[in-house]
């Protein structure tokens, strides 16, 4: 099935001696903004994580674009089209916002994301683009983040957390940009601890819960209680 | 003006001190290493230069055509094949396999070169000189010796702020994980640093042979004027390892013209006074 | 079925009589062995004393040094400064060394834990320098090319040359059983406790309250003065004393670090395994000259590179024994 851009099996992931995920088996269109949701440390980083191969102690299959990528390291992974938006953005405090977007374009790809598309997109980092990125605000910083991950053109851009540590009103306008984003057919994943924010901007979701997957389907296909349900583990 | 003079040669010996330095500096910056071998390191650049002139017949200076390019060479495999395996959170393996560097690297200078000492022959270059002021001579070479390291510190400032390389340097310096996911191989990054390290060291090492003897014992000397350079300088400033480097020639010359016996040693005094006083150094720019 | 806590293992209970009979074997040294052997015997000593003791340090306070040979030479300036400058009995500049250490290591290392990791390990080295050189501008200790101790003094240790050979040995013996048992004690005790908690996570141990700043110097201090108590042994032994020799970092910081990382740093008998292991390759292969070197070099590379542990770690690793245990387990009692 050629529209299956990521294909994951019986993924198993460890931190040390202690399990993080168990067995996950999913599959991902492109196309798709799948959002992954669960309380804090059920393995929504981690799974993210796993499939940019920056945890080595895995076993299972990650299929992206029908290749296994899960023995690659992360540097060819993002070559081949993944890019990962960190938690907590993790902008490079010694590179101004340019250079951060600049650095984010390190993987030349084709495709329609350009630096005077970022600016386009997001036209307050071309006011500040020669500040050093960490001198701009939570909000802003999250903007530069999205950027540099936009910035290698990706088939498949992995979003964890976007909400962490900003307001209300800057998470408000971040999420109402992100049909922009994922509008060219780009496929998402899409982590975040607010459930309905999540369930709002997606079209699929998986729910885990513990390392497994709790609940997964079309967001409107469950009721609230079936949600919290699989959330709590109840 | 006994004392002017002093203090010029001080200044233009400290230009080389820097240059030991600055290869530290950017290691230092890049990946957190210290390599206890980098003054063996330059005295093997210098023996390299030794060999090519004797075998070739070639001025010093020209030597540094063939001395740089095969010192980033060794530079790129020694970090990529034997220093990336010592990276990460605990602070001995770097510090003890770069000092099991030092010995080899020491001990086989020994057995191919022997314990006489050596120097590189720059001709005129270093008799001549002119008078700065009555009482003031400036020899060719110190100038130019100071001036390749100005213009060295400036290229690799030009390198780490203006270009894609040095731009890698700092993010990867920044946090190696998220360096990756931009699509950076952290090994070929810090493989790089070495390089560009270790053409410092061969400048360094070529001009090091120029000035005076060198003999394979006396490289960890110039590690510690190199790091004295650093921490009176400031880490993770290269223009101000130019002044520790300074302050430590000018020291060693004071030092020296008051006793000879008290050269070295006045220099230490200095670097142990500021680190007493300002331990991060004159114009710091990052924590240890 | 009740549970109780051991702070032995097996291989320690089975290790302690042997230990206890080894130990009466080189106590009786010189009534069997010649002068050459009991000459061996106590420099392997010596360097178990100072391998220990770096393996102090480096191994579990994380503080790496190149720069004990600084109190080496202080040990043995100490006896010069006893025995040629003030006429003392040789054997007061023991004892004495030890104090002197302790006292200038507190200035010392107030300036050096200014520095942290290997600019730390590199300010070390500089000290040691600088008491080098200090000490070769000083021409009432014999300036650059040394002094001799006194052929009198010497003589004063003991009354022939039988017994001087044996108090010699003795001391070196006792300082070699002693660095061990002060690690060993040291680190069964509470401060022992900290400085594992403080090797395994600082962040985590400081917020217990665990002053780890007093507990570094505490230990880096008490080093200090035992290194230079071996120091002034060294002088009694080879009778000349230079600052080029007292101060060198080959003889006593790049030997002994190859002991420790080949021996397992970090463990308590690691610096056992690595003395003799050391004194085994020397035997063999010192006629090498600088290729010996090279060789002791790449060893303890690639020993960091492949087994970083050591032969000792290696060993306690794969079949779970401990000699010297420290730690607390929880065994239970059948009924």
């Amino acid at each position: 099935m050629s529209d299956i851009l990521l294909g994951v099996e019986n993924l198993e992931s460890w931190y040390g001696d202690a399990k993080a995920l168990h067995g996950l088996s999913f599959n991902l269109k492109r196309g798709e903004v799948l959002a992954l949701i669960g309380a804090n440390g059920a393995g929504k980083s981690t799974l993210l994580k796993c499939i940019c191969g920056l945890l080595p102690k895995k076993s299972g299959a990650i299929n992206f674009k029908g290749e296994n990528i899960s023995a690659l390291v992360t540097s060819d992974i993002v070559a081949k089209g993944v890019a990962l938006v960190p938690e907590g953005r993790r902008l490079f405090p010694s590179l101004s916002v340019e250079e951060n977007l600049i650095l984010g374009g390190n993987v030349k790809r084709k495709g329609p994301w350009s630096i005077n598309a970022i600016y386009d997109l997001f036209p307050i980092l071309n006011e500040k683009r020669n500040q050093p990125a960490t001198s701009l605000s939570g909000g802003q910083q999250q903007m530069v983040a999205i950027g540099r991950g936009l910035m290698s053109n990706p088939d498949l851009i992995l979003l964890d957390e976007l909400s962490l540590g900003l307001a209300p009103i800057v998470i408000k306008d971040i999420y109402s940009l992100l049909p922009k984003i994922t509008g060219n057919g780009l496929t998402a994943i899409l982590v975040e601890q607010d459930v309905t924010r999540a369930l709002h901007s997606a079209n699929q979701f998986l729910c885990l819960q513990e390392g497994h997957i709790s609940l997964e389907g079309k967001p409107k296909a469950f009721t609230k209680d079936q949600i919290s349900a699989a959330y709590f583990g109840m | 003006m006994i004392w002017i003079n002093i203090i010029v040669q001080g200044i233009l010996v400290g230009g080389l001190y820097a240059l030991f330095a600055a290869g530290l500096s950017l290691i230092f910056g890049v990946m957190r290493l210290v390599n206890i071998a980098h003054g063996d390191l330059i005295v093997a650049a210098a023996y390299l230069g030794w060999f090519i002139c004797r075998v070739a017949g070639l001025h010093p200076l020209m030597s540094l055509f063939i001395v740089v390019p095969l010192a980033m060479l060794v530079g790129y495999a020694l970090q990529r094949f034997i220093l990336n395996r010592t990276l990460g959170k605990d602070i001995l393996p770097p510090l003890l396999v770069t000092f099991g560097l030092s010995v080899i690297i020491q001990n086989g200078l020994l057995e191919l070169f022997t314990v006489d000492s050596r120097k590189l022959n720059a001709g005129a270059l270093e008799t001549g000189s002119f008078p700065l002021l009555p009482g003031v001579d400036i020899g060719y070479l110190p100038l130019l010796q100071f001036f390749v390291a100005i213009a060295v510190i400036a290229g690799l400032q030009y390198l780490f702020f203006k270009t894609s390389l040095g731009r890698a340097f700092r993010a990867t310096s920044d946090d190696p994980e998220t360096a990756q996911l931009m699509g950076l191989d952290n090994r070929k990054v810090y493989a790089w640093a070495m390089a560009l390290c270790l053409g410092v060291v061969a400048i360094a090492g070529v001009f090091l042979g120029i000035r005076a003897n060198f003999d394979p014992a006396i490289g960890p000397s110039r590690l510690i004027f190199g790091f004295e350079a650093v921490i009176i300088g400031g880490l993770g400033n290269l223009w101000g390892t130019l002044i520790g480097g300074v302050i430590l020639g000018v020291s060693q010359a004071i030092g020296a013209q008051i006793n000879p016996a008290w050269q070295v040693l006045a220099g230490h005094i200095v670097f142990l006074l500021v680190l007493a006083v300002r331990p991060t150094g004159l114009f710091p720019r990052m924590t240890g | 079925m009740s549970a109780f806590v051991s702070r032995s293992t097996k291989a320690s209970r089975v290790a302690m009589p042997l230990a206890l009979i080894l130990a009466a074997v080189l106590v009786a040294a010189p009534f069997w062995g010649e002068t050459s052997t009991l000459r061996l015997l106590g420099e392997m000593m010596i360097y178990l004393a100072l391998a220990s003791l770096w393996n102090l340090l480096a191994g579990y306070t994380g503080l790496v040094s190149i720069g004990q040979q600084a109190y080496v030479g202080i040990g043995m300036f100490t006896v010069v400064v006893c025995t040629v400058l003030m006429g003392l009995h040789p054997l007061i500049a023991f004892p004495l060394a030890g104090l002197s250490a302790v006292i200038i290591a507190f200035p010392v290392g107030k300036l050096v834990f200014r520095l942290q990791g290997a600019y730390f390990a590199i300010g070390t080295w500089v000290m040691s320098e600088v008491f080098r050189l200090m000490t070769s501008t000083i021409g009432a200790l014999g300036g650059g090319s040394g002094i001799s101790i006194p052929t009198p003094m010497i003589k004063a240790i003991a009354v022939d040359k039988f017994w001087r050979e044996a108090t010699i040995y003795w001391l070196a013996l006792a300082l070699g059983v002693g660095a061990l048992a002060l690690v060993y004690g040291l680190l069964r005790s509470r401060i022992g406790l900290a400085l594992t908690a403080i090797r395994d996570s600082e962040i985590a141990s400081s917020s217990l309250g665990v002053s780890i700043k007093k507990i570094k110097f505490g230990v880096y201090v008490v080093v200090a003065g035992m290194t230079a108590m071996i120091g002034s042994l060294v002088a009694l032994q080879k009778i000349r004393v230079s600052p080029d020799a007292a101060f060198s970092v080959n003889d006593w910081t790049a030997i002994v670090i190859f002991i420790v990382v080949i021996g397992g740093i970090g463990t308590i008998e690691g610096p056992i395994v690595g003395t003799i292991v050391y004194f085994l390759l020397r035997e063999f292969l010192a006629d090498l000259g600088s290729i010996y070197l090279m060789i002791l070099g790449a060893v303890a590379i690639s020993i960091m590179l492949l087994a970083p542990k050591g032969i000792w770690g290696y060993v306690a690793q794969r079949w779970n024994i401990s000699l010297f245990p420290t730690g607390y387990v929880v065994k239970e009692r059948s009924e």
